[in-house]
């Protein structure tokens, strides 16, 4: 054989290989593809089908009496959700009362004073700091339902508070505390270093540099993190479950119990069996979650553009 | 100036003192629980209160073994279920979603992590509950491990979805031209390439569903029956059926007696919220073990 010959055989023999290959290659590709494509339909099949069910048998009872009602109470189901709508409010006010200094404060001490122990002498201080962070880290892992636990055995009953707004608040303030200190260290971190060195050179004091500086150009992230918690204490139901009592009317004193509106969703639907105004209420709960959602993504996107206009 | 310097130091001390305080709060959780539950370590031993089968608090009888069942069966149906799905909808994603849909199904996403867990669960016993019941087997009520997998599913999907797209696009474009320069197709290069590198990301997602699918309560009381007997497979002849037995997990165990418990009962509950508590340490632990040993290739 001439070594032309050789090479335009060796030629069609790759030529076959690398076509038959890349055919079957394709084919898996192509199947694949499509497989990943059925995933995401799946998805928003499932987004569209729990949350257009759940408006369809709610939307019909939903009107300006049932906002403007109170539960009947008792197991009858009837009424609207005033009561709960107010709770909710007094619940968030409360949680946010307590968490916001303790999360920022906390943030702002583990930031800014607590990275510059990381080289200070001072072993007690390193030796903090690095207990405080694993504290804050594993605390963002525990289920919500342990703080309830924790909740319902200090302040319900060692404190005596009872089933009521205080204690409810209080262990609320627990679950969404670790949330806001790390919201608050992240959003300082991604303050430009340049900020603070220019504003002690100028003579400021660090809490001068912290106040005037550091927090204005961090707001905003802090700001998204204390909405986000917002919607998680609006969402939240099993730590309030066993710290709020669960009694329909609207809490009169700190210390009376009550419910949220997703606390009301589960005990309609699980003590009345009053599905259609469980659905009612969780269309309202779903409606503040997607506003709370929206103001998070505006909030953000401005972020971003004044990061990217100083950039 | 002197003013200032007084201002500074206070200020310093009050930061410290709210430091202190949430730092303090940490401790005092794992302390207060822990003692909470010594009662009951002490009335049964720790042995018998994880390897027994029997709940009747009244009577003394702690064992917790088929709610740790419960929880571990629920996640892991919730797994199976969920995370194809999730890492589909990522790859999707990250990878071939054209631009109009990934402005849909972006969203889609978000929207399905901002729903409360308890219209999950009312969503899962009026729909799930009585449309499980029409499976014909003796003993099926509806209320059943499977419907807490399919809601748990759900309710983890936006969770390991948005983690492992991150994951993801985190690869370097490098790895993504290299592989395609050397003539592998693009699916290729996504599970031989993109995945294998992504994997620490993508294993830290699925190790978050996995807790949130173990902490999960309200939706897990909702719609699991919350049956304090061990959960079996209601037709002897196919296991898969254990899926349809009613259960209770360990979240659900907390939730539904701590109001009216007293004594060793609430002490139980507390070795309930502790155990809890462990076996998601267990399971991070165990994650961050795979991905160090995933580093070492």
């Amino acid at each position: 054989m001439t070594e032309r010959a050789m090479t335009k055989e060796n030629a069609t023999v790759v030529e076959r290989c690398a076509t038959s290959n890349l055919k079957t290659r394709k084919t898996t590709q192509t199947l694949f593809f499509i497989l990943l494509y059925l995933t995401g339909l799946i998805t928003v099949v499932v987004l569209v089908y729990v949350i257009g069910y759940v408006v369809k048998i709610g939307a019909p009872e939903l009107n300006l009496d049932f906002l403007t009602t109170n539960p009947r109470g008792g197991l009858s189901g009837e009424g609207g959700i005033l009561s709960t709508i107010i709770t909710s409010a007094y619940l968030v006010g409360m949680v946010l009362l307590w968490a916001v200094p303790f999360g920022i404060g906390a943030g702002i001490f583990l930031m800014e004073y607590a990275e510059d122990a990381q080289y200070s002498t001072n072993k007690w201080i390193q030796w903090m700091v690095k207990i405080s962070h694993f504290g804050v880290e594993t605390l963002a892992g525990v289920p919500s339902i342990i703080f309830g636990l924790f909740g319902y055995a200090l302040f319900v009953t060692t404190l005596n508070m009872g089933f009521s707004l205080l204690a409810a608040s209080l262990a609320g303030a627990c679950l969404v505390l670790p949330t806001i200190i790390r919201t608050t260290e992240e959003a300082m971190r991604a303050v430009p270093r340049s900020y603070r060195e220019a504003s002690l050179a100028l003579g400021a004091t660090k809490w001068q540099t912290i106040y005037k500086v550091i927090l204005p150009a961090a707001a905003p992230g802090i700001i998204t993190g204390i909405i986000l918690t917002i919607g998680r204490v609006i969402g939240e139901t099993a730590v309030f479950y066993v710290t709020l009592g669960g009694s329909s009317g609207v809490p009169k004193t700190l210390l009376s119990g009550g419910r949220t509106m997703a606390l009301h969703v589960f005990y309609l639907a699980m003590d009345t069996r009053a599905f259609e105004k469980a659905m009612a209420t969780g269309v309202v709960l779903i409606i503040s979650i997607i506003t709370i959602n929206l103001i998070v993504n505006i909030i953000s996107n401005k972020l971003q553009n004044n990061l990217r206009g100083n950039g | 100036m002197q003013i200032r310097r007084v201002v500074d130091r206070s200020m310093t001390y009050l930061l410290l003192f709210f430091a202190l305080v949430s730092i303090l709060i940490v401790f005092l959780i794992g302390i207060f629980t822990i003692r909470e539950s010594l009662e009951a370590w002490n009335e049964v031993g720790l042995l018998n209160f994880l390897i027994g089968t029997s709940w009747h608090p009244t009577q003394g009888e702690l064992g917790i073994l088929q709610m740790i069942i419960g929880s571990i069966l629920a996640t892991f149906g919730s797994l199976v279920l969920g995370v194809p799905l999730a890492f589909g909808c990522a790859i999707f994603l990250a990878e071939i979603a054209p631009q109009g849909i990934q402005r849909v199904l972006r969203p889609a996403i978000q929207l399905l992590a901002g729903i409360p867990s308890v219209v999950f669960g009312l969503f899962g016993l009026v729909v799930l509950v009585p449309a499980i019941r029409k499976i014909q087997i003796y003993g099926n009520s509806g209320f059943s491990i499977l419907a807490a997998s399919i809601v748990l599913a759900v309710m983890i999907l936006p969770t390991i979805a948005s983690i492992t797209e991150d994951a993801i696009r985190a690869v370097p474009r490098s790895y993504k031209e290299g592989s395609l320069a050397l003539g592998a197709t693009h699916w290729q290069t996504i599970v031989n390439v993109i995945l294998p590198a992504a994997r620490p990301g993508i294993v830290a997602a699925v190790i978050l569903g996995v807790g949130r699918a173990l902490g999960e309560t309200m939706a897990m009381i909702m719609v699991i029956g919350n049956s304090v007997a061990m959960p079996r497979a209601l037709d002897p002849a196919n296991p898969l059926t254990i899926f349809l037995s009613q259960a209770r997990t360990l979240t659900g165990n907390v939730a539904v007696e701590i109001s009216y418990a007293t004594g060793v009962h609430e002490s139980g509950l507390f070795a309930t919220g502790v155990v809890l508590f462990v076996l998601i340490m267990l399971v991070n632990s165990g994650a961050r073990a795979l991905i160090r040993a995933g580093g070492n290739h």
